[in-house]
């Protein structure tokens, strides 16, 4: 019951994207009672929608402006700094080893998001277009897993990887995305089902076989959905901090990925640790961890759109 | 008839085979670590020699004893209680007014959704500074309404709501599937109630809340059993300097969990830990789901 209500708000999270504009149009022709009050009620609405962008940009301007900030100025609160010290984007490199996190991290991301992409693409293919005796109860399991705590697994996985001798490398952080994870499976499943069954079957009868039905054809057209799920597991790797916090916190500074370097950043010149710290260097830090989070939200959202247009297309 | 049957099996097989990498994480990491998280939780386990000797229910015992799980489970409830509704609300209502926004909703979308781009790490670096009791953005924020705010990261009894805040600046993954919801309530709905005089507050609740409920339901399920795995907030704010002493009503469930587990290395201990987890979070979602068969609308029950 659960995971059934749940799959069909992931289905509409994805469609929503190519759907809103269509409706909005229809939203705008509100049957008002009478044009003042439909005014007043517009008025509402973007005095709103303008309280609330404040309210969601303001930290993200903060941060801009204290990472322009000087030591001593840090916490005073200015939304502009009263001196600037764009040095301050320069000194970071000296002062935290942020290069080699960032490399870190994104060679990390890249392997988990990547390795995520292909085994669940398989996986879904194989939810998708065979019938086999189990199929709805194994499929049942993957939805699942969703709901599973990951607490609950996270020691025994940890001994796994313990006695694998992998602890202190990358492995633990991507390894287990070899297996298809099942938001994934269940999204690239979705995903495959919207495909037109005729194209398997003319495929079929060219001689193509199982595994050329998946290569040659389902993954050509199943891109989009493919890149939704690498952009959202590089989201989830590079923000992954309980990870790294298991798996590399031993080692020296230099072999931290981003988010467990600037918690150790956070630590390291923290003002309640000797006085002012050099926080500002934590605010450019943390700036620059988040602007490649943003560029590739811009970058795809025309994904999420193009994914579901391809899916609409075919309604 | 033994060519079909031949076909059959061999496009059984097939589908074996594309789920296999599936399978074995399953069997390996998901059903082998839980059997294995039950094994350990009534073990003691060292790591040092890899040794592993049964203890009955030991570690459940000292559960029990520990005030600190009573203690740690007490706030991660309170913080659970907390932020679920004021999260469906506020994602609701924001979703409401983006409905609204006609043409500009995309760009309003976007504004909105920069929050959950943003890297925890980040979010709290920030927060840590703008939740500062004296020259914290939101205390003078408050102060121009003559409101003196509290010291938010200091206060014991503010801790939990300064981390519901910085749950809330990240609604909006909430947001979208509310939005999604939304643009299939239909519109007729809408105008045939509003010609048999409904206001819009009546409209909301007697159209919009019952097409929706089942992205409520999905939410509320999501969202509870993410409350009792805050994790990075916490941690960041109140545990990363283990230096440092934090008032204990910072301490969340998964915090105190993941230091019994990776700072003392006590694994039975953290494997007792989360088995307790798991039951109180299965109960909580077999309750909402038995719960949600009263009030949750599914549109195909009713064509069929």
């Amino acid at each position: 019951m659960t995971a059934t209500s749940g799959s069909a708000s992931a289905t509409a999270f994805v469609r929503e994207a190519a759907e809103t504009p269509a409706t909005d149009a229809s939203a705008a022709r509100l049957p008002g009672r009478s044009r003042t009050s439909s005014r007043l009620g517009r008025i509402v609405v973007w005095v709103a929608l303008g309280l609330c962008s404040c309210a969601f940009l303001y930290p993200l301007v903060w941060l801009i402006s204290a990472s322009f900030k000087p030591r001593e100025e840090v916490f005073d609160n200015a939304l502009i700094p009263h001196t600037f010290s764009p040095q301050n984007f320069v000194e970071v490199w000296q002062q935290l080893p942020l290069l080699s996190w960032v490399f870190t991290s994104l060679a990390i991301a890249v392997l988990a998001a990547g390795l995520a992409a292909v085994s669940s693409s398989v996986v879904a293919f194989g939810f998708a277009f065979f019938r086999f005796p189990g199929r709805g109860l194994l499929f049942g399991l993957v939805l699942g897993t969703m709901m599973l705590p990951t607490a609950v697994t996270m020691v025994p996985q940890y001994l796994i990887w313990h006695g694998l001798g992998l602890v202190g490398t990358w492995v633990p952080l991507f390894g287990a995305n070899l297996f298809g994870s099942a938001f994934y499976i269940f999204l690239q499943r979705q995903f495959y089902l919207g495909l037109p069954r005729e194209l398997f079957d003319a495929a079929r009868i060219d001689g193509l076989g199982a595994w050329g039905l998946f290569r040659r054809i389902a993954m050509p057209l199943s891109i989009p959905s493919f890149v939704i799920v690498f952009l959202f597991e590089f989201q989830a790797s590079w923000n992954n901090l309980q990870g790294a916090l298991i798996y590399l916190n031993g080692g020296s500074p230099s072999s931290f990925t981003v988010p467990l370097g600037i918690s150790y950043a956070m630590t390291a010149f923290s003002p309640t640790n000797g006085g002012h710290g050099d926080y500002q260097f934590v605010m450019v830090a943390s700036l620059l961890v988040t602007l490649p989070m943003l560029i590739l939200f811009a970058f795809g959202q025309r994904f999420f759109v193009e994914g579901v247009a391809t899916q609409a297309r075919k309604g | 008839m033994s060519l079909r049957m031949t076909l059959r099996r061999r496009e059984a097989l097939a589908g074996y085979a594309f789920i296999s990498p599936w399978i074995i994480g399953f069997l390996v990491f998901t059903a082998g670590s839980m059997i294995y998280s039950l094994v350990v939780s009534f073990s003691r386990y060292d790591l040092l020699t890899g040794s592993i000797s049964p203890a009955g229910a030991e570690n459940y015992a000292e559960l029990l004893q520990d005030p600190k799980v009573a203690q740690s489970l007490g706030n991660t409830l309170y913080y659970a209680v907390l932020a679920v509704p004021l999260e469906i609300i506020v994602a609701l209502a924001l979703a409401l007014v983006l409905s609204r926004a006609g043409r500009a909703a995309g760009f309003f979308r976007t504004v909105f959704y920069l929050p959950k781009m943003t890297p925890a790490v980040a979010t709290a670096s920030v927060f840590l500074i703008l939740l500062n009791g004296n020259s914290g953005a939101i205390n003078r924020f408050l102060r121009l309404f003559g409101i003196e705010g509290p010291q938010w990261l200091v206060d014991p009894h503010w801790v939990v709501p300064s981390i519901v805040i910085m749950t809330l600046w990240g609604v909006s993954g909430t947001m979208v599937i509310f939005l999604a919801a939304l643009n299939t309530v239909p519109r007729e709905l809408h105008e045939a109630a509003s010609v048999d005089g409904a206001g819009p507050v009546r409209r909301f609740f007697s159209i919009t809340v019952p097409m929706i409920s089942g992205a409520i339901f999905f939410n509320v399920v999501v969202l509870t059993i993410a409350a009792f795995q805050v994790f990075d907030q916490a941690y960041l704010l109140f545990w990363r300097d283990q230096t440092n002493a934090s008032p204990s009503s910072s301490l969340f469930y998964a915090v105190y969990l993941f230091q019994q587990a990776f700072r003392q290395f006590d694994f039975g201990f953290a494997s007792a830990m989360a088995w307790l987890l798991f039951a109180i979070v299965l109960v909580i979602t077999l309750i909402q789901v038995k719960l949600s068969n009263r009030f949750v609308y599914y549109e195909a029950e009713a064509r069929s």
